[in-house]
C-alpha cells in the first residue's frame, strides 16, 4: 500500500483481520491504544473510536457483504496528527458522492441509518475516500490531537 | 467486549419496553439486540420505549439505527421514546444526529431497575 499522505510517520502500525463484525471492538481498541501516547481528550479518543468503528464496519457489512473477507488498518502518526486506512478488498462503492450522503443508506433492511460518512467526516479533520468496483475501498482519515500544555 | 453475553437487559411494564444495553453499541452489538427488543415489542404489544444508557460505554451510528428503527415501530401510534443515564460519550452521537429532538433525553423519571 503506498503512503498517499506522502508522510513519514514518526510512529506507524498496520493490522488485518477478518471482516467478522467482533472485529469493529478489535478495531477501536487499535486505534485508542495507538494514539495514547499523544494523551488525547476523552472527545478526542472517543472521535476517532467512531470514526475508525464506521469505516470497519462500513467494509463488513457493504464492501464484503457480511461474508468473509479482510480487512486492513494502517494507523500513522506525525507529530500530533493520526493517520488513519481502512482498506478493504470488497465490491467498492459506485457512487462515492451517493453513498456519502447523510441518511442515504442501501442496508435499511437492517436499520443502518445512513450517518456513517457524516460521522467519518464530522470526527475526524479530513476524509477522503477512494473506491473502484470491483476491487475495493480506502477510507483516508486525519485528525489532529490537541496540545494540552 | 461482552464476549458471547447477550449486550442488553430488557423489562416491559404497562406495554412500556425498557433496554438497557452493555458495553459498546456498535454494529455487532446492534444486531443482537435489535431481533431480541422486535420479538418483545411484537410479543407484548409494545407502545413506548425507554433506553437506558447507563451502561454504555461507546455508541456509533449503529445504535443511531437501532433507536430510528424502533421509534418508527411505535410512532404510527403515537408513541413515545426516551432515553435515560445518557453520558456525554452518548450525548455527543444523539446530539449529532438530531435524535435528541424526537426523545426525552434524561428526564424525571429515571430507568429501570432489573
Amino acid at each position: 500500500m503506498e503512503n498517499l499522505d506522502n508522510v513519514i510517520y514518526d510512529n506507524e502500525v498496520y493490522v488485518e483481520f477478518m471482516s467478522d463484525s467482533v472485529n469493529e471492538g478489535l478495531a477501536r481498541m487499535v486505534v485508542s491504544a495507538f494514539a495514547l501516547p499523544l494523551n488525547p481528550s476523552l472527545e478526542e479518543m472517543a472521535d476517532l473510536k467512531t470514526a475508525v468503528s464506521e469505516a470497519v464496519t462500513n467494509a463488513i457489512i457493504h464492501a464484503y457483504m457480511e461474508k468473509e473477507g479482510i480487512i486492513k488498518m494502517r494507523l500513522g502518526r506525525k507529530n500530533s496528527d493520526i493517520f488513519i486506512d481502512v482498506i478493504d478488498e470488497g465490491c467498492g462503492i459506485k457512487d462515492i458522492k451517493k453513498a456519502m450522503e447523510p441518511l442515504f443508506t442501501t442496508r435499511d433492511d437492517i436499520d443502518r441509518s445512513g450517518m456513517g460518512f457524516a460521522f467519518m467526516e464530522a470526527f475526524t479533520d479530513r476524509l477522503d475516500v477512494e473506491s473502484e468496483v470491483g476491487k475495493g475501498t480506502v477510507i483516508h482519515m486525519q485528525k489532529a490531537i490537541s496540545d494540552k500544555e | 467486549m461482552t464476549g458471547n453475553r447477550h449486550p442488553a437487559q430488557y423489562a416491559v411494564k404497562n406495554h412500556t419496553l425498557y433496554i438497557k444495553p452493555s458495553g459498546d453499541l456498535d454494529h455487532h452489538n446492534v444486531e443482537q439486540i435489535r431481533t431480541r427488543a422486535d420479538n418483545l415489542m411484537v410479543e407484548c404489544e409494545i407502545n413506548s420505549l425507554v433506553f437506558d444508557f447507563e451502561a454504555v460505554d461507546f455508541m456509533d451510528s449503529a445504535g443511531i439505527g437501532l433507536i430510528m428503527g424502533r421509534y418508527r415501530k411505535i410512532m404510527g401510534s403515537g408513541g413515545k421514546m426516551k432515553a435515560v443515564s445518557v453520558k456525554p460519550v452518548v450525548m455527543r452521537i444523539l446530539k449529532y444526529s438530531g435524535l435528541y429532538q424526537i426523545m426525552d433525553i434524561n428526564g424525571a423519571d429515571g430507568g429501570m431497575s432489573i
